[in-house]
C-alpha cells in the first residue's frame, strides 16, 4: 500500500527520488494507459502540494502552477492573449476530463495531439522542472522531445508553467479539427495569436499546429510573411507554396496524411481569421 | 502522516454521511464506491474518462469516479446519483423531469447524465439546451439520441413536460419501470453481486489467428495467491460450443489450440477480487504462435485462402438468394440503368454497459444472472455447454444496459456458469470495455454491389444486388443476415424484375452478428443512394421517384408476397412532403450565398419484416390474480431500454380492462416467466404484444365468467375482493376462498401467439413474415467544403408503426435509432486492435445530434395488437442513406463508403474537383 499525498514540495523530492511511485495529478492520462492491466504499485499524488495548484502574475509575466487543471485555466482572469488556451481548456475532453486534467499532465503526457501545447507554444511558455537538487527552467520546445518524450528526468516534477510578458494588445485564438463535438482528441489544431501595429498592420504573428508533427510546431515562415499585412488580407493571404513543409502529418484512424495537410491550412486561416476577430468585438 | 499519506484508511463525506475505506493503491474511486462503499448506482462503462457512466460529484465538480484515486477524494465531498435524488430537492425534481420524458431508455447512462445535469443546475436553474450540451458532452448514451435528455434537463424547474394519457393504447404516459433508473436502484448485471464474490478474468488471444499452447495452469494456480482456479476447454463438461442458429453452433467457449480472432477466449482466471484486481494478464502461461489473418472477404475469397472452418472449403458460411421475374431482361429494356459499389465497416453495439452476471450454484443447479436480450436462448446454450437439462438452470436477466442484438448472443453467461461449477461458489464478472469491444459480435461489413434500371416515366425497371459480408470467425447470425438481406435490399418499393444475393464470408475477424436491421441498414445504403441517381438522371424530384414506385396494398413484394392492408409507405413519403419541399428550398437559398459550408437535405426510406424469417417465434405471456387482489402479468419479453415493459403491460392492461397502475410486473425468470423470445427482429411489441393481449382478454373472459358477467363489465379488485360492475349490478368475489393454483394464481392465463409465415423456396419467394413496418427519414447536413465535415441538422422521421401503443416511447426509439444510424453514416468503425476503446471508436456524443421530428403513420396491421407493428429496427435503416443523399445534395459528391469520416468525405470532394 503506497499512496503518497504530501502537501508540501518538502516531501515530495525524497519520494520522487526514490523513483518507485508514479506522480498522479488529475489522472486522467494515467488511468486510461493503464488499460486492463494491472495498477500502478505506488502513486504520488501532487494534487494536494501547497502552492503547486493556481494562476500567479507578477511584472515578468505568469506563472501557472504545476496542478492547475483546464478548469481553473476557464475561470482565471487573464488577458486576450491567453483566449487560445481558454479555448483550448474548454475543449479537452469533457467538463469531467477538465476538472481534474491539468496542464502539466497533458505536456509530461506528450502525446502529438496534445491541445494545450499549441497554445502554449504561440505563449512561449517555459516550463519549471524541480528536483531535490535544483529547478531547471526549459522553453516549451526543449522539454518536448517527441512522441511520448519529455526532457524529464527521474526525480523531477514539472512545478509551473511560465509565461512572459505578452505583447501590447495581443490577441490569441484556437480552432480543433475532430469528428465529433465533445469527446475528441483532435485530427488537427491551431492556436494563433496577433497584435497589431500603430497603423493598425499586424505586428506580430504566432502560429502553432499541432497532431501534424511528433511535436506540435510553431510555424516561424508563415508568421514572418503575414507581418504588415491589414487584419483584413488574412482571409485571403496567399500561403506559401512551403508555409507547411516543417509539419510531418501521419495516416491514423483519426485521418490521412494528406487530409490533415490540406486541412491544416483552413483551420490556420481560420484561427487567424479568428484571433482578430476578437479586435473589434 | 497526512504529508506523505500512506495510511490505508480513506475518508471523506458520501452523499452527507462521513464514510471510510481502505482503498488499494491506485484503486479507482468507482471501484472503491461500487465495492466497498454500496454506492452501485456509480456505473462503469469503460474505466477510461470514455463514456461518463461513472460521474459523481467531489466538492460540487463532475469528475469520473473511475480516473480518480479513491485517496485523491479524501476529506472532500462526493455525491452520487442516488444520494442526490434523496437529499437534494433539484436533483428529486430532475428525477420528475426524466420520467416526464423519458430521458432514461436502458438507465445505464442515466446516473450520469442526471449527477452531470446536477453540476450544472445549481448553477444556473434554467439552462438553455447548448447549456446542457456542453454540460453533458462527457456523458455517453446510446439509446435516447440524447434529445429527450436535453429536453428533461431544460424542464427541470418548470415540470411543464408531464405526459398526460390515461395508460390506454395509444396514450403517452411514463415508463412503468423508470423510477428505480432515475432513483440509482436499478440494478444492471454488474450491481447483483456481493463485494467479496469470486471474479472472473478472461485470458485472450493478442492475435487475429495464431495457435497456442497453455503452460503449467496448475502450477499457475499454486503459485498465485488469491487465485482459486482456471479453466479452460477441459472444464467444458457438455459440447465446447455455442451458437444461435441450428447447423451453425460453432463457436468454442475456450478456443482449442487455435484462436480464430483476436480477442478470442482460451482461458480464464477465478480469484479473490483483491488478487483480481490486481492480477497481471501477461501473467498467465500461454505461449502464442502468430498465423496468418484473413482481414477481409476478398481475402479469405482468394482461391488460396486456407479454409477457417474445415467444413467450408471456400469460406462462404452461407448465402441467401431472392429472384423474382426476369432482372436481367428488365435492365436491358430500361431507359437508364445506374450501378455502383458500396462499402461499409464494422460497427460496434457501444452500449454502456459492457457484459457482466453473477452465477451461483444452488443445490445441483445453477443460477445465472447476467444483462441479456434473450434468457431463454442463454438456457439452451447452457444445457448444451454443461451437458445439462433445462430443468438445473435458472437464468434471471439482470436489468440490461442496451443490447441492439449483441446481446442476444451469449458473452459471459458460459464463463460464469462453468465457474460456478468448477469452484463451487458464486463468481461474477465484467467485461472491461475492450474486451466488450473485441469479443462480442458486430454489424458485418458490407461489399455490395448493385444494378438499377428505371422507365422514362420513372418506373423501376430490373434490380440487381450482390453482396458479400464480413462474417467474422464463427457463424453468430451471419446465416440470418444472408437471408434478410436479399429480402430487403429492394426496399420497400415495386420491383417485378429482381435479383439478390449476399453471402456471409469467414474471416479473422470478430464475429458479426445481430446489430439492429440484420444487415438490411447496409442494404439501404446501396438501394437508396441508387435511386437518388436514378430520379436525378431523370429529373425527377427524388421524393415524387420514390412515391411513384412506393409499395401499396395489393402490389407484390419481392417474394411474391401480397399484402392485401397496412403497407404504410406510401402514408411516410406523403407525411415528409412539407417538410421535404421546405427543406430544398431552405438549402437552395442558403447554397446560393456562396461559401465553404454548404447544405443538403436527404430522403431514404427501409422496411423490416417483423420476427423471425420464415421460421416460427411464438411469444408467451402469463397472466394471473393473487388471493390479495393484485394482478400479476409475468412480462418475459426483455426489455433493454426499447420500452417492453411498458409496452406489453399497456397491451394487457387494454384487453383485460384493468388500469396500467392495477398491474404487477413479474420480468424475465426461466422459473417463473414463459418464454418471451428474443428481443430481437422488432417483434417484442408484434408478438409478445399479441400474447400479451390474448393473456389479457383470456384473464379478463374467464374472470367475467365467474360471475356471469357480459363483455362490457368492469373489473377491480380491493382488499382480497374481485368487484364485477355489469350494469347496474356489483358482483363480489372473496378471492380468498376460492382455491390458488401452484403458481399462487386464483385465476390465471397463459397465451402463446406465433406470426404466421411460409418458407421461402429455392428462389426466395414466399411469405416470409406476418407484416413489415416501415419508415422513410429526411436527414439536413452541412458540409464544410473546405474540411469535409458533416454536421447534420435536424432529421425529420416518419413511422409507420401501424399502432402507437405509447407515442412517447416510439418518439424514443426514432431518436435513440436515427442516433445509431449516424454514427454508422459518419464516424463509427470498428477497427480491431485500433479502435478497441470509446477513445478512438467515437459514437456520437450530445452535441452531434440535432432535433429530430418524429411523425408517426398508423396503418394499422390485421395481425399486430391493436394493429401495432415492430420499431425497432426500421428507426435506423433510413439514417445513414439519408445523410449520403443529402452530402450530395450539398455537394454533388456521391459517398460510397461509410463511416464518411472528414477524411474519406474530403478525399472525395478533391476527387470530384480534379476528376
Ligand atoms: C476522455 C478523455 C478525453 C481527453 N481529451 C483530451 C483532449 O481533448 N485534448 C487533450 O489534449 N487531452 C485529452 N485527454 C488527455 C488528458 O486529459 C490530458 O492530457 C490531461 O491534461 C492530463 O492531465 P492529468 O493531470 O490528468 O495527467 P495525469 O494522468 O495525472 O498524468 C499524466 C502523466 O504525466 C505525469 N505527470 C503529471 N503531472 C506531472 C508533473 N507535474 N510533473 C511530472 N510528471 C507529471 C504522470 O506521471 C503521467 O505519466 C483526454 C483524456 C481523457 C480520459
Ligand atoms: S466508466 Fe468512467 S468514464 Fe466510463
Ligand atoms: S439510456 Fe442512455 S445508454 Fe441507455
Amino acid at each position: 500500500m503506497s499512496y503518497y499525498a504530501p502537501t508540501s514540495l518538502g516531501d515530495v523530492w525524497p519520494l520522487l527520488a526514490e523513483g518507485e511511485a508514479r506522480v498522479v495529478a488529475g489522472g486522467t492520462d494515467l488511468f486510461p494507459t493503464q488499460g486492463d492491466g494491472p495498477p500502478p504499485s505506488a502513486l504520488l499524488d501532487i494534487s494536494r502540494v501547497d502552492g503547486l495548484r493556481g494562476i500567479d502574475h507578477d511584472d515578468d509575466g505568469w506563472r501557472i502552477g504545476g496542478a492547475t487543471t483546464w478548469s481553473d485555466i476557464v475561470a482565471a482572469p487573464l488577458p486576450p492573449a491567453f483566449d487560445g488556451l481558454k479555448a483550448a481548456a474548454l475543449q479537452v475532453g469533457s467538463v469531467q476530463i477538465q476538472n481534474v486534467g491539468t496542464l502539466a499532465g497533458n505536456l509530461c503526457n506528450a502525446s502529438p495531439a496534445a491541445d494545450g501545447v499549441p497554445p502554449l507554444l504561440t505563449l512561449e511558455a517555459e516550463v519549471a522542472l524541480t528536483s531535490a537538487g535544483g529547478t531547471r527552467r526549459l522553453t516549451l520546445t526543449n522539454f518536448l522531445r517527441g512522441v511520448r518524450q519529455t526532457a524529464l528526468v527521474p526525480g523531477e516534477l514539472l512545478t509551473a508553467l511560465h509565461i512572459p510578458r505578452q505583447p501590447t494588445g495581443a490577441l490569441s485564438s484556437f480552432v480543433k479539427l475532430g469528428s465529433r463535438r465533445y469527446l475528441v482528441i483532435s485530427i488537427a489544431m491551431v492556436a494563433a495569436q496577433i497584435w497589431l501595429d500603430e497603423a493598425g498592420r499586424i505586428g506580430g504573428v504566432r502560429v502553432a499546429v499541432g497532431a501534424c508533427s511528433p511535436v506540435a510546431r510553431r510555424l516561424f515562415g508563415l508568421e514572418q510573411s503575414l507581418i504588415g499585412l491589414r487584419p483584413s488580407d488574412l482571409v485571403s493571404f496567399s500561403m506559401a507554396s512551403d508555409a507547411l513543409d516543417t509539419l510531418s502529418p501521419i495516416d491514423d484512424v483519426r485521418g490521412s496524411a494528406e487530409y490533415r495537410r490540406a486541412a491544416v491550412e483552413r483551420l490556420i486561416r481560420d484561427a487567424l481569421g479568428q484571433a482578430v476577430e476578437r479586435s473589434d468585438g | 502522516m497526512d504529508k506523505a499519506s500512506n495510511t490505508a484508511t480513506t475518508s471523506f463525506t458520501l452523499d452527507g454521511e462521513a464514510v471510510q475505506c481502505d482503498p488499494a493503491t491506485g484503486e479507482r474511486l468507482s471501484y472503491s464506491l461500487r465495492e466497498r462503499l454500496s454506492s452501485r448506482d456509480v456505473k462503469i462503462g469503460c474505466n477510461a474518462g470514455d463514456c461518463g457512466a461513472c460521474t459523481v460529484l467531489v466538492d460540487g465538480a463532475a469528475v469520473c469516479a473511475c480516473l480518480m484515486p479513491t485517496q485523491q477524494a479524501a476529506g472532500r465531498r462526493v455525491e452520487t446519483q442516488a444520494g442526490l435524488v434523496r437529499d437534494d430537492p433539484i436533483a428529486a425534481r430532475l428525477a420528475e423531469s426524466f420520467q416526464n420524458h423519458q430521458a432514461a431508455q436502458c438507465g445505464i447512462c442515466t446516473p450520469g447524465m442526471m449527477v452531470s445535469a446536477m453540476a450544472l443546475l445549481r448553477q444556473v436553474p434554467e439552462p438553455t439546451p447548448e447549456q446542457v450540451q456542453d454540460a453533458l458532452g462527457g456523458v455517453l448514451c446510446r439509446c435516447t439520441g440524447y434529445r429527450k435528455i436535453i429536453d428533461a434537463v431544460v424542464d427541470t424547474a418548470a415540470l411543464a413536460g408531464a405526459p398526460d394519457g390515461s395508460g390506454a393504447v395509444g396514450s403517452a404516459v411514463r415508463r412503468v419501470d423508470g423510477l428505480a433508473k432515475v432513483s440509482g436502484t436499478e440494478a444492471f448485471g454488474d450491481d447483483i453481486a456481493p463485494p467479496d464474490t469470486l471474479v472472473l478474468r478472461v485470458i485472450r488471444s493478442p492475435h487475429a489467428h495464431a495457435g497456442f499452447v497453455l503452460g503449467d495452469v496448475e502450477e499457475f494456480v499454486t503459485d498465485s495467491p488469491g487465485v482459486e482456479a482456471v479453466l479452460t476447454a477441459a472444464d467444458v463438461p457438455g459440447q465446447n460450443r455455442f451458437g444461435v442458429i441450428p447447423g451453425f453452433v460453432d463457436q468454442p467457449v475456450f478456443a482449442e489450440r487455435t484462436a480464430r480472432f483476436r480477442g478470442e477466449a482460451v482461458a480464464v482466471v477465478i480469484g479473490r477480487p483483491d488478487a483480481m484486481a490486481a492480477f497481471d494478464p501477461e501473467s498467465f502461461p500461454v505461449t502464442w504462435a502468430p498465423l496468418d489473418a484473413m482481414a477481409t472477404p476478398q481475402q479469405a475469397l482468394h482461391p488460396d485462402a486456407p479454409p477457417l472452418n474445415a467444413d467450408l472449403p471456400d469460406n462462404v458460411m452461407c448465402s441467401g438468394f431472392v429472384l423474382h421475374g426476369d432482372p436481367k431482361k428488365a435492365l436491358g429494356q430500361a431507359e437508364i440503368v445506374v450501378a455502383g459499389t458500396f462499402t461499409t465497416g464494422f460497427v460496434e453495439h457501444a452500449y454502456i454497459e459492457p457484459e457482466a452476471g453473477y452465477a451461483t450454484p444452488v443445490g445441483d443447479r445453477i443460477e445465472i444472472h447476467a444483462c441479456t436480450q434473450a434468457p431463454v436462448m442463454d438456457r439452451e446454450a447452457l444445457e448444451a455447454i454443461l451437458g445439462w437439462p433445462a430443468s438445473r438452470i435458472r437464468m434471471v436477466p439482470t436489468a440490461t444496459g442496451g443490447g441492439f442484438g449483441s446481446k442476444l448472443d451469449v458473452s459471459v453467461q458460459p464463463f460464469l456458469a462453468l465457474g460456478a461449477l468448477k469452484t463451487g461458489k458464486p463468481v461474477r464478472m465484467a467485461y472491461s470495455r475492450r474486451e466488450s469491444m473485441q469479443s462480442t459480435t458486430k454489424r458485418h461489413p458490407a461489399e455490395m454491389s448493385a444494378r438499377v434500371g428505371a422507365t422514362a416515366d420513372g418506373r423501376l425497371c430490373g434490380f440487381e444486388f450482390h453482396g458479400d459480408f464480413n462474417t467474422g470467425a464463427y457463424a453468430s447470425w451471419g446465416p440470418t443476415v444472408s437471408v434478410r438481406v436479399p429480402v430487403h435490399a429492394s426496399g420497400p418499393y415495386r420491383i417485378a424484375d429482381y435479383r439478390a444475393e449476399a453471402r456471409a464470408i469467414h474471416t479473422n475477424c470478430p464475429p458479426s452478428g445481430a446489430f439492429r436491421g440484420f444487415g438490411v441498414p447496409q442494404g439501404a445504403i446501396a438501394q437508396e443512394s441508387l435511386f437518388d441517381e436514378l430520379a436525378e438522371a431523370l429529373n425527377i424530384d427524388p421524393l415524387e421517384f420514390r412515391i411513384r414506385n412506393a409499395l401499396g396494398n395489393g402490389d407484390e413484394t419481392v417474394c411474391g408476397q401480397v399484402f392485401e392492408q397496412g403497407v404504410g409507405i406510401g402514408a411516410c413519403f406523403e407525411a415528409l412532403r412539407p417538410a421535404w419541399d421546405a427543406g430544398r428550398a431552405d438549402c437552395d437559398a442558403f447554397n446560393k450565398t456562396g461559401g465553404h459550408l454548404r447544405r443538403g437535405i436527404g430522403v431514404a426510406a427501409g422496411w423490416y419484416g417483423c420476427g423471425n424469417t420464415s421460421l416460427p417465434n411464438p411469444s408467451t405471456i402469463k397472466s394471473g390474480l393473487l388471493p390479495d387482489g393484485t394482478f400479476v402479468l409475468h412480462q418475459g419479453a426483455m426489455d433493454v431500454g426499447q420500452g417492453a415493459n411498458t409496452v406489453i403491460a399497456q397491451i394487457f392492461a387494454q384487453a383485460a380492462g384493468l388500469p396500467l397502475e392495477a398491474i404487477k410486473l413479474i420480468g424475465a425468470d426461466t422459473d417463473v416467466t414463459p418464454d418471451g423470445g428474443k428481443t430481437s427482429a422488432s417483434r417484442q411489441t408484434y408478438v409478445s404484444g399479441a400474447a400479451a393481449l390474448r393473456s389479457g382478454e383470456a384473464l379478463r373472459a374467464r374472470l367475467l365468467a365467474l360471475v356471469n358477467a357480459g363483455p362490457e363489465a368492469a373489473i377491480r379488485a380491493e382488499n382480497g375482493e374481485l368487484l364485477i360492475e355489469d350494469g347496474r349490478q356489483i358482483h363480489k368475489v372473496a378471492l380468498n376462498r376460492m382455491k390458488p393454483d401452484t403458481d399462487g394464481y386464483v385465476v390465471a392465463a397463459c397465451e402463446t401467439y406465433d406470426p404466421p409465415t411460409d418458407p421461402l423456396d429455392e428462389n426466395g419467394q414466399g411469405a416470409p413474415y406476418a407484416q413489415f413496418g416501415y419508415a422513410a427519414h429526411l436527414a439536413t447536413v452541412e458540409v464544410d467544403l473546405h474540411l469535409g465535415t458533416v454536421r447534420a441538422l435536424g432529421f425529420t422521421a416518419a413511422h409507420d408503426v401501424g399502432q402507437a401503443i405509447n407515442p412517447l416511447l416510439v418518439e424514443g426509439q426514432v431518436q435513440g435509432g436515427i442516433a445509431q444510424g449516424l454514427g454508422m453514416a459518419l464516424m463509427e468503425e470498428y477497427l480491431p486492435g485500433r479502435t478497441e476503446n470509446l477513445h478512438d471508436y467515437l459514437i456520437p456524443t450530445i452535441g452531434d445530434v440535432p432535433p429530430i421530428e418524429t411523425l408517426i403513420i398508423e396503418e394499422p396491421d390485421a395481425h399486430g395488437p391493436y394493429g401495432a407493428k415492430g420499431l425497432g429496427e426500421h428507426v435506423l435503416i433510413p439514417t445513414a442513406p439519408a445523410i449520403l443523399n443529402a452530402i450530395y445534395h450539398a455537394t454533388g459528391v456521391r459517398i460510397r463508403h461509410v463511416p464518411a469520416t472528414p477524411s474519406v468525405v474530403h478525399a472525395a470532394l478533391k476527387e470530384a474537383r480534379h476528376g
